[in-house]
């Protein structure tokens, strides 16, 4: 994808399950701003598909990246944006 | 809601211009999109067993819609209603009987002791793969606005008191508060 973008905040789930990445990535989310942009560290396989989930259903997650990591075990990436919502 | 015929005010028995029609479109219009009302979405569970393992989908999934900024619902009913308990929710218990997926025969099963067995073990994997505990579960349902109801008739129907559930639970509904969730409710599910 190649997209530019800055973190503003990283958020580590690394170890945890079903469904605490994406609940404590929406507790991270409530604390940002338009604009920002939220980095999750999972080591659940299903965090791929759950944040693309997530995305879908609220208007204000944008996944910006997907990326999985090899760093001694799998780290499944997400990047995601908190967009202005009309 | 309005149904006075266009003809009221103005000329009598002359037929409603064009505006006028599209005037009664409008409004009706607008009373319909209130109706409909906005673009919350909503989950009702119904939470009947309060076997450990039965007692992790309603959590998990109100947490998640929670998270997905969906007003959530678990109306909790008979067994169910031990997960709210002060004191029955630590206890939680795997069932050996008639849970085929355990490495044991019913036979075995059946025997004093094997579900507390079962239990230890399902903890103890609970414990390594830092699987969420019930506890925890039902702190992120509270703290993000779940709300967790004690159906009224089965808690009689129990024994428990108000008291006996946990701070922050709704206590004293009955069948007819659960309807009228579900009604206007996206997801409806019975656990």
């Amino acid at each position: 994808m190649g997209t530019e973008y800055s973190i503003t905040e990283t958020l580590d789930v690394k170890g945890e399950s079903c469904p605490m990445p994406v609940v404590k990535a929406k507790k991270a989310f409530d604390g940002l701003e338009e604009g920002d942009v939220l980095e999750v560290l999972a080591t659940d396989p299903g965090a791929f598909p759950d944040f693309e989930a997530w995305a879908n259903r609220v208007e204000a997650v944008e996944i910006l990246e997907q990326i999985e990591r090899q760093n001694g075990e799998t780290v499944y990436v997400n990047v995601v944006e908190k967009v202005v919502v009309e | 809601m309005s149904t006075d015929a266009p003809a009221a005010d103005g000329d009598a028995g002359s037929e409603p211009t064009m505006a006028d029609q599209i005037e009664e479109l409008r409004e009706e219009l607008a009373e319909v999109k209130a109706a409909v009302g906005d673009d919350q979405k909503r989950m009702v569970i119904i939470s009947t067993k309060g076997t450990l393992d039965m007692a992790y989908p309603p959590l998990i999934l109100a947490s998640t819609a929670a998270a997905f900024g969906w007003d959530v619902t678990i109306f909790h009913t008979f067994w169910g209603l031990d997960i709210l308990h002060k004191e029955k929710t630590k206890g939680l218990k795997l069932s050996a009987v008639g849970n085929p997926s355990l490495p044991m025969p019913n036979l075995l099963a059946a025997i004093p002791g094997m579900d507390s067995m079962a239990t230890r073990m399902m903890k103890s994997r609970i414990e390594k793969n830092k699987t969420a505990t019930i506890q925890e579960l039902i702190d992120v349902c509270l703290e993000s606005g779940v709300e967790l109801q004690a159906c009224q008739m089965t808690q009689d129907l129990m024994g428990y008191g108000e008291d006996d559930f946990i701070d922050g639970v709704t206590v004293g509904v009955g069948a007819a508060t659960a309807i009228d969730r579900m009604a206007d409710a996206d997801v409806q599910l019975l656990v």
